[in-house]
């Protein structure tokens, strides 16, 4: 099973991002995804400088992929996604229809991200006729539900050629919205928000009234307050033969994360506990937020 | 502009036909569909007396069965879009590709509208599902900016409907978890948001508490307005702050707005509320015909009667509407 790092969710500094896949290029993952999916106000990144740095990470000899935004409702947002979309040598992931539009249009084989719902294996042919390559799953669905529809997919015989990935470390992407949640934590208007979320490079905090870590806000995007974590899951996932197994990028910790998940997939890691501020219920179809002690 | 209303009882149906509605949505009695509450929608007799009533009075009927199918229940969306077929409805209102592919292919002839769980927020997109399922209508989520659906209407190869009135769903529809994460239901997956079966109230020293799986949504003071505990709509700490750190609970109405979203060339508009009483329907579907009438009998000269507002108010949530994502200051 390879490794990916996913888009970075967060809005980082520039030299922060840069310093970033500077180490993911020495690291040892298989893809990296990279681009903005999560806001178009922040450029501290334009769509030419993803682009770019795109095409030299691929001199690291890892497959490079472009990620694009989710929530695309402005003509300048489209109009970044065809750029992206049209750079003729770097994949791109497509995160939302519009993405799927373009790139099947072109007749380039692509990825569909894990915004583009994909609950079962007749979605999964459709997406298949688009041109696409690897999917990634929806982040609420788990375990059942992908052995269900990997069986089902290779019955309809779309899984030939198709690769399958799973989200399976970091904060989850949960929601999008029209409001910037950072902004409003500021009283600040979303058209004047001051780029504040660059201030909050792993989210801000969402916590119940009793002191419940509920969310995280990023900006349009809530993620989970808890850290979802797959590490115990591989050995279930290789034998499910998913292709994939994704690490979206956490402040600090990733690689640590990369070489932990590496040593699990080569069975020498050590009893693998969760801490407790991670989770994985999603991936055994009850509340995403709970932790649950796997039977192995 | 046609007036889609929501029909979650064959007396919210009747309701509605009765108060001049154009259109009718209804959903069957399972989770094929995002309001899969208790006690809610149609089985297929009732579908049957409903669409019977509707024909009569000249009104369409939609149904929606616009949740994402997982492999083991694909069965039932493939019989909610049988049925549907049987029965005889004006259109389909759909989210899932599967259920897109299925409809289209085994009955070319039965519309298809994308449902706003379709997360459709531009015109690349709506190409897509034209392209591949013949949708004739989408309906847009609640996160554009009047400015942004103008934009949208003016290159979309497909008829438009737009959210109208009612409960406001902040994130883009069929792009949120946040049900799932803290219960084991989300509107994709099982056609619920914070489920009912998982709220608890209970009146505490501290105040009266909601709780939505044992996490406390919020907590309310003697005196205060106690609404059902959405998850977003709840009182969170955030840094320092103790606030609705996402929504308050608000309705949207859009009734001002009508001029604007008729020149953009929107084609229908949409009342929300499956889940609400015949008492809402009544009151909202009476106040938004009368306020299109009258926007059509003089539409150099329209202006929304205090009356129209005042009548809505009262069935909105936290007694409070807002215009939501249409205006950019709310955004």
């Amino acid at each position: 099973m390879k490794l990916s790092l996913g888009p970075i969710l967060y809005y980082w500094t520039k030299q922060k991002t840069l310093e970033f896949y500077e180490q993911a290029a020495d690291s040892d993952v298989d893809i990296i995804y990279l681009g903005e999916t999560v806001c178009s106000k922040r450029r501290e990144l334009s769509a030419q400088d993803w682009i770019d740095l795109a095409k030299s990470l691929s001199q690291s000899g890892k497959q490079v992929v472009l990620s694009t935004l989710t929530l695309l409702a402005a003509e300048s947002e489209l109009k970044v996604l065809r750029k992206l979309c049209n750079n003729g040598d770097i994949m791109v992931e497509a995160n939302d229809m519009a993405g799927v539009q373009l790139m099947s249009e072109q007749g380039v084989p692509f990825v569909s991200g894990p915004a583009i719902n994909v609950y079962n294996a007749r979605a999964l042919k459709v997406m298949k006729k688009q041109g696409v390559c690897r999917w990634v799953m929806p982040v609420e669905l788990g375990r059942d539900t992908l052995q269900d529809l990997l069986s089902d997919a290779k019955d309809m015989g779309v899984l030939d050629g198709l690769e399958t990935e799973v989200y399976a470390y970091g904060r989850l992407p949960l929601a999008y919205s029209a409001r910037c949640f950072t902004a409003r934590y500021y009283d600040l208007p979303k058209d004047n928000c001051q780029l504040k979320c660059i201030d909050h490079p792993e989210g801000l905090s969402v916590h119940s009234q009793e002191d419940d870590e509920l969310f995280s806000l990023n900006g349009i995007q809530t993620m989970s307050g808890r850290t979802y974590n797959l590490e115990g899951e591989l050995s279930t996932m290789q034998g499910m033969s998913v292709d994939i197994a994704r690490i979206s990028p956490e402040l600090g910790i990733t690689f640590d994360k990369v070489d932990q998940f590496r040593k699990a997939l080569a069975g020498s890691a050590q009893t693998i506990a969760l801490a407790e501020a991670e989770c994985n219920g999603y991936w055994f179809k009850v509340p995403g937020m709970d932790q649950v002690i796997s039977a192995e | 502009m046609e007036l889609v209303c929501p029909a979650g009882s064959l007396s919210a149906l009747k309701v509605a036909v009765d108060s001049g509605a154009d259109a009718v949505y209804i959903g069957f009695k399972d989770d094929t569909n995002a309001r899969h509450f208790a006690g809610l929608n149609f089985a297929d007799k009732k579908a049957q007396n409903g669409l019977d009533y509707a024909r009569q009075k000249g009104v369409k009927v939609f149904v929606a069965i616009n949740t994402y199918s997982q492999a083991a229940g694909w069965s039932r969306w493939q019989k909610a879009v049988d049925t549907a077929q049987d029965l005889g409805v004006s259109a389909l209102i759909c989210a899932d590709m599967a259920v897109l592919d299925y409809a289209s292919e085994r009955y070319p002839d039965l519309p298809l509208h994308l449902s706003v769980q379709g997360s459709a927020t531009n015109y690349e997109t709506l190409k897509f599902y034209k392209n591949n399922f013949g949708i004739r209508r989408a309906v847009l989520p609640r996160v554009l900016s009047l400015k942004q659906v103008e934009a949208v209407a003016k290159y979309s190869p497909v008829e438009l409907e737009v959210f109208a009135f009612g409960s406001l769903c902040i994130m883009a529809e069929g792009r949120c978890y946040l049900s799932s994460y803290l219960t084991d239901e989300s509107p994709n997956t099982c056609g619920a948001c914070s489920p009912a079966k998982d709220v608890r109230w209970e009146q505490t020293d501290a105040g009266l508490e909601a709780r939505l799986n044992n996490v406390l949504i919020d907590r309310f003071e003697e005196g205060e307005n106690a609404g059902y505990p959405t998850l977003c709509k709840g009182r969170f700490k955030t840094g320092d702050r103790t606030f609705h750190a996402i929504e308050e609970p608000t309705s949207l109405n859009t009734v001002e707005l009508i001029p604007e979203l008729h020149a953009a060339g929107i084609k229908a508009v949409k009342i929300e509320g499956r889940q609400r009483s015949p008492a809402y329907v009544e009151n909202v579907v009476r106040t938004w015909r009368r306020a299109i009438d009258h926007y059509k009998m003089n539409p150099d000269n329209f202006k929304v009667k205090k009356q129209w507002k005042d009548d809505l108010a009262k069935v909105s949530e936290g007694n409070q509407t807002t215009l939501g994502a249409y205006t950019r200051a709310w955004q």
